[in-house]
C-alpha cells in the first residue's frame, strides 16, 4: 500500500460506507494502533480473524475457545445460540477475543466497516491491553500458554475416550463442570498453566499420584459399629486421628484430584484439565465491568480520535454513536428489557467518570476522591485498570455522580418480611450504602456459596464432609444435590453436606440421601 | 503489531461433534418430540426440520448456585419515585432478581422453563426412522441384474479423445522419449569427443577427412536427436472403462387405495399419512424413488397425487381390480429385476364377500414373488371383513414380505409404522 494512500473526507472514499476490504482493516488497525500508543495502551501482538457467522457461532460455543474438548454441554450451547439466532432474537455478539498472546481476536465479515473498526479498537486494543495489564489476570494466567493447553486438553481427553470410551469421559466430564466453580484456589495464587510442561509431567503424576493416594488410604476402613462403640472403650485413643485435611479446603477440584480414593488416573487428569481451565476463567468472571468498561472507554475515545484527525467521516461516527449507544444502554430494572445491570454501561460510566474527576472537577469529587481530583487522568485510569477487580474497583471509583446519573438504588429483600425495603436511594445518605452493596454484589465470594471440605472420614467410612458456610439464611438452589451426586461419582464414597451459619450446623444432607 | 487471518474459507460446523454428542445425550427426549409432532404435522411437511423442546430442568447443568429466600440487598438501576424507607410488596415469582448483577446469568440456570432448538430435516427424519429398517434391503442377487454402470477399469491404448489420460500419456511419451533419445546422445557424445581430440592436435598432424567426417556424423546424430517425436501416437493412454452389473438402486412405491364411498376424508388423510412415511423411508434408502398411485371403487385407476388424494368417488369396493392394475403395470413399466417394488395399501376393509379370495390368489401367486415388502393397513374401528382373513392366509405364507396392521385414527399411524419396520435385529431383541 503506498503512502499516498490516505482516506480524507472524499465523497468517493468514505461514501462508499460499509463496505471493507484487507486494506482497510490493514489501515485503520495502524491508525488504532498509533492512537492507542499515544494512551500507553500495552498489547499482546494482535492475531485478528476474520471469520463468518457461522464460524462465530461456533466459537461462542465454545466459550470462544479455538480449541476444546467435546463435551455435550457445547453442543447444547451453540443449539440455543443458533436458535436465537435464526429467529432473530439475538444478533452475534461483533467481536470475540481471547486472553492470549498473541491476541485472538475474531472479526464477523457481515460486519460493515465501522463495526470493525470499532471492533478492533474495542478487543484488539481495549480489551487486550486490558489482559496485559490486570494484576487478576497476569497472576491467574498464563497468556502465551493458553492455547497450546487447550490443544493438550482436547487431544487427552480424546485419547481417553478412545481407551475408556465416550460414554466414560463424558460423565466425568459433567461431574467436573458441576464442580468447576470451585475449583479455583482464591487466596493462593497457582502456577501458571504450561502445555509443555504438563505433557511432560504428566506421565510422572500419574504413577506418583497413585502411590500417594494408595498410602493415605492404607488404613483398613472400619465399621461404624466400631464407631459407635468408641465412646466406651477407646481407651487408646485408637479414633482419636486429626480431622483429615487439618484445614478446610476451598478447591473443591483439587482435593478430589489428589484425594480421591478410586480414581483412576486419566480421571484424576481430566478433573485436572478441567480445574485449570476453570481457573482461567477465573479471571474473567470477576472483572467483567471492569473489563468490558475499559474497552469500552477505549473504543469510544478512539473513534473520536479518528474523527477528529478525519480519518472516519461523519457517516462513519453517527453510525458508530448509534451503535455505540445501544451497547452502552442501561434499562431501568422496571423495564420489559432489564438484564440486570450492563456491564459496559456501569464499566464505561465508571471510566469516563474517572476522566472526568481528574479533567474537571466539582467541590464533591474533591471531598470524596480528593487525591484523583485533578490528577493526570491517563495514570489514574491505567492505576485503576492494573490494580483492581470489579469488587475493589465499585468500592474504591464508584462515585455520587455515576449513581445519581445510573438511579441506582439498594432494595433489600429479606424473606422473613412480606415487604421488601427501599434500603438506599441515590442521595447523600445512600451513596456509600449503594457502593457498599454494589461493590458486594460483584465479590465472587459473596455472589457463589462458600462451600468447603471439612472433612474426609479416611479412618472411618470414607464419607466426604462439605460445610456450607451460609451468610443471612442465604441457601442454596435446589440443584445442589444434583451437584452432590455428582461429587458422588468422583469421591466414591458418601457425601455429606452441613450447612453453617454463624458457627452453628444449621442443617444437613446427604448423598445417598438414604445415607445417615 | 498485528496481523489478519482470513479464517472463511477454514472448515465450519466445528461444534458439529459436540452438536451430536448433545442430539445423543437426549435422544429419548429428543425421540418424543418427534413422534409427538409426526402425529401432529399436517401431512405435506414432513420435508423441514423440526423444533425440538426440552424441559430445562432435565437438561440443566447443576451448580452450587444461590437459590431463593434469605437476606440480601439488591443493587438496581433506574430509580424513579422510591425514597429511602419506603416498603414494598414482593412481587410475584421470586424476589431480588438479578442478585448477581451480571446480565445473561438467566440463560444458563433457573429462569429457563424450556430449552428450544431446531432439528435438520435429516436429523428429524433419521429419528424418526432410527432402529427401523426396511425389510428386504438386500440387493437383489447380480446374476439378474440388467443395470449396468461403466466403471473405471485400468488403461487402455485405444480410445477416444475425451478419454485421454493426458498424464499418463506424457508419462509415456517421455520414457520413450529418454529409451530412444539415449543411445543416440551416447553416440554423439563420442562424435564430439573425438572431434575435439583431433582439433586438439597440431594442424600439420590434423586428419582432414576424419574432421569432415566427424562434423558429419555429429549434424546426423543432432538430426536424429532432433526427429525423436515429442509424442507419438505409441504413447497414448486412454481411461478404460467397463460395464458392471449394477444393483438396482431405484425403487417404486405403490399406493394403493380404496376409494369407494366408505372411505371418508379423514380415512384417505390417515393413508396418506401412512403413505408419506414410507415414501420418506425409501427415499432415505434409494437414490430414486418413483410413485404410482392406483385407486380403485369397482374398478382401478392409475391416477396423479391430486386425484389419489382427494377426489371423491362412490360406488362398491373390488379390490382385485387394483391388482389387477398393479400387476400390469409392473409388466409394463418396472421390471422387477431393475426395479425395487413395494407396495402400500389402505382400505377400511370393505370388500365383495367373493372377491377377496381372489385377492388372495393374485398376491400369492403373482404379485408376492416379485415385491420387496406388501403394507396393508386396514383403517377401521370395527371388526374385520373377509379381505382381512384372505390377506392373513398371504401373511402366513409371506411372512417376511407381507405386512398388515390395523388403525384406528391418526395417532396410531407412527406406532405402527414402526412396528411393521422394526428393524429385525431388534426385533429379535426384543424376543429373546
Amino acid at each position: 500500500m503506498s503512502t499516498s494512500y490516505r482516506p480524507t473526507h472524499d465523497e468517493d472514499f468514505l461514501g462508499q460506507g460499509s463496505d471493507w476490504s484487507f486494506d482497510d482493516l490493514e489501515y485503520y488497525e495502524r491508525e488504532i494502533a498509533r492512537i492507542a500508543g499515544e494512551y500507553r495502551l500495552e498489547t499482546y501482538p494482535n492475531q485478528i480473524e476474520i471469520i463468518t457467522s457461522e464460524q462465530m457461532m461456533d466459537a461462542y460455543s465454545s466459550i470462544g475457545m479455538p480449541v476444546g474438548y467435546s463435551h455435550w454441554s457445547f453442543g447444547k450451547q451453540f443449539l440455543s445460540v443458533e436458535q436465537a439466532y435464526k429467529r432473530g432474537q439475538m444478533g452475534l455478539a461483533y467481536e470475540l477475543v481471547i486472553n492470549s498472546d498473541p491476541c485472538i481476536a475474531y472479526l464477523m465479515e457481515e460486519n460493515t466497516l465501522m463495526m470493525q473498526i470499532l471492533v478492533m479498537a474495542h478487543a484488539c486494543h481495549g480489551h487486550n491491553s486490558f489482559f496485559k495489564g490486570n494484576y487478576l489476570f497476569r497472576a491467574w494466567t498464563d497468556a502465551s500458554a493458553i492455547v497450546d493447553y487447550l490443544v493438550f486438553a482436547r487431544r487427552y481427553v480424546s485419547e481417553c475416550e478412545e481407551r475408556h470410551g465416550v460414554e466414560a469421559v463424558e460423565q466425568l466430564l459433567d461431574a467436573c463442570h458441576a464442580l468447576q466453580n470451585q475449583g479455583v484456589d482464591r487466596y493462593k495464587r497457582p502456577s501458571p498453566i504450561s502445555a509443555e510442561e504438563e505433557a511432560r509431567r504428566q506421565q510422572a503424576r500419574e504413577s506418583y499420584l497413585q502411590q500417594q493416594i494408595n498410602t493415605l488410604w492404607s488404613t483398613i476402613p472400619q465399621l461404624r459399629a466400631v464407631d459407635a462403640a468408641q465412646g466406651t472403650d477407646d481407651v487408646l485413643g485408637l479414633h482419636e486421628r486429626p480431622r483429615y485435611p487439618s484445614e478446610p479446603q476451598e478447591n473443591l477440584l483439587y482435593f478430589i484430584e489428589k484425594n480421591a480414593p478410586l480414581l483412576a488416573p486419566w480421571q484424576r487428569e481430566i478433573v485436572r484439565i478441567v480445574r485449570k481451565l476453570a481457573q482461567y476463567f477465573y479471571p474473567q468472571r470477576q472483572t467483567q465491568v471492569m473489563n468490558e468498561g475499559w474497552a469500552t472507554f477505549w473504543h469510544y475515545n478512539i473513534m473520536h480520535r479518528l474523527y477528529d484527525e478525519k480519518l472516519i467521516n461523519e457517516g462513519v461516527m453517527l453510525e458508530f454513536l448509534q451503535s455505540h449507544t445501544a451497547v452502552v444502554a442501561q434499562p431501568g430494572f422496571d423495564s420489559h428489557w432489564y438484564n440486570g445491570i450492563n456491564p459496559y454501561a456501569l464499566g464505561f460510566a465508571m471510566f469516563s467518570d474517572i476522566q472526568r474527576i481528574c479533567t474537571a472537577p466539582t467541590e464533591e469529587d474533591r471531598a470524596w476522591f480528593p487525591a484523583m481530583a485533578g490528577s493526570d487522568w491517563l495514570d489514574t485510569v491505567h492505576f485503576a485498570m492494573r490494580n483492581f477487580k470489579d469488587e475493589s474497583f465499585i468500592q474504591q471509583f464508584l462515585s455520587p455522580k455515576v449513581i445519581r446519573d445510573m438511579k441506582l438504588f439498594a432494595l433489600l429483600d429479606d424473606d422473613q418480611d412480606d415487604m421488601m425495603e427501599i434500603s438506599a436511594i441515590h442521595d447523600d445518605r445512600g451513596y456509600k450504602r449503594i457502593r457498599e452493596a454494589l461493590s458486594l454484589q460483584y465479590s465472587l465470594s459473596h455472589r457463589e456459596p462458600d462451600i468447603q471440605v471439612w472433612a474426609a472420614r479416611i479412618h472411618g467410612d470414607r464419607s466426604l464432609v462439605l460445610r456450607h458456610e451460609r451468610t443471612q439464611r442465604r441457601g442454596l438452589e435446589a440443584s445442589f444435590s444434583s451437584v452432590m451426586h455428582h461429587l458422588y461419582q468422583l469421591w466414591g464414597f458418601p457425601i455429606v453436606l452441613e450447612v453453617v451459619e454463624a458457627g452453628e450446623v444449621v442443617d444437613t444432607h446427604h448423598w445417598p440421601q438414604n445415607f445417615e | 503489531m498485528s496481523y489478519f487471518i482470513d479464517r472463511r474459507s477454514n472448515a465450519r460446523h466445528k461444534s458439529a461433534v459436540n452438536r451430536q454428542r448433545f442430539l445423543k445425550r437426549y435422544q429419548k427426549h429428543i425421540k418424543r418430540a418427534v413422534e409427538e409432532s409426526v402425529n401432529r404435522r399436517s401431512i405435506t411437511d414432513m420435508e423441514r426440520g423440526e423444533k425440538i423442546s426440552i424441559p430445562g430442568r432435565d437438561i440443566s447443568e447443576p451448580v452450587f448456585r444461590h437459590g431463593q429466600g434469605g437476606r440480601r440487598t439488591v443493587v438496581s438501576p433506574g430509580n424513579r419515585e422510591f425514597a429511602e424507607g419506603d416498603r414494598i410488596r414482593r412481587p410475584h415469582g421470586g424476589g431480588g432478581g438479578g442478585g448477581s448483577g451480571e446480565g445473561g446469568a438467566s440463560s444458563q440456570g433457573e429462569g429457563m422453563d424450556e430449552f428450544a432448538f431446531t432439528l435438520s430435516r435429516d436429523e428429524f427424519l433419521s429419528f424418526i426412522f432410527d432402529g427401523l429398517e426396511l425389510p428386504h434391503l438386500e440387493r437383489k442377487q447380480l446374476a439378474d441384474m440388467e443395470e449396468r454402470r461403466p466403471v473405471r477399469a485400468g488403461l487402455s491404448r485405444q480410445g477416444v479423445p475425451a478419454r485421454m489420460n493426458i498424464v499418463r500419456s506424457m508419462r509415456e511419451a517421455q520414457a520413450r522419449r529418454i529409451a530412444m533419445r539415449a543411445p543416440i546422445r551416447r553416440a554423439l557424445l563420442e562424435a564430439q569427443k573425438a572431434l575435439e581430440e583431433e582439433e586438439r592436435k597440431d594442424p600439420v598432424l590434423r586428419h582432414p577427412g576424419r574432421v569432415r567426417e566427424l562434423r558429419d556424423e555429429i549434424e546426423r546424430l543432432e538430426k536424429r536427436l532432433e526427429a525423436v517425436p515429442f509424442i507419438d501416437t505409441y504413447d497414448l493412454r486412454y481411461n478404460h472403462l467397463t460395464d458392471q452389473p449394477q444393483p438396482s438402486n431405484k425403487a417404486v412405491m405403490f399406493c394403493v387405495m380404496d376409494v369407494s364411498g366408505s372411505m371418508t376424508q379423514n380415512h384417505k388423510d390417515i393413508a396418506k399419512r401412512f403413505f408419506l412415511l414410507l415414501y420418506l423411508f425409501l427415499e432415505r434408502d434409494y437414490e430414486r424413488v418413483e410413485l404410482v398411485f392406483i385407486r380403485h371403487h369397482t374398478s382401478a385407476r392409475e391416477v396423479d397425487e391430486e386425484a389419489f388424494f382427494y377426489s371423491r368417488e362412490t360406488g362398491g369396493t373390488i379390490v382385485s381390480s387394483a391388482l389387477h392394475l398393479l400387476d400390469e403395470i409392473i409388466e409394463a413399466r418396472y421390471s422387477p429385476a431393475q426395479w425395487n417394488l413395494y407396495v402400500a395399501q389402505a382400505s377400511d376393509g370393505d370388500n365383495w364377500d367373493d372377491d377377496s379370495v381372489q385377492c388372495r390368489q393374485i398376491l400369492s401367486d403373482t404379485l408376492m414373488p416379485r415385491l420387496q415388502y406388501y403394507a396393508y393397513v386396514e383403517i377401521t374401528p370395527h371388526a374385520h371383513q373377509a379381505l382381512w382373513d384372505e390377506y392373513m392366509c398371504v401373511q402366513d405364507r409371506y411372512p417376511e414380505r407381507f405386512a398388515m396392521r390395523q388403525i384406528v385414527q391418526a395417532g396410531d399411524i407412527y406406532p405402527v409404522f414402526r412396528e411393521l419396520f422394526k428393524s429385525r435385529q431388534s426385533g429379535q431383541e426384543a424376543r429373546t
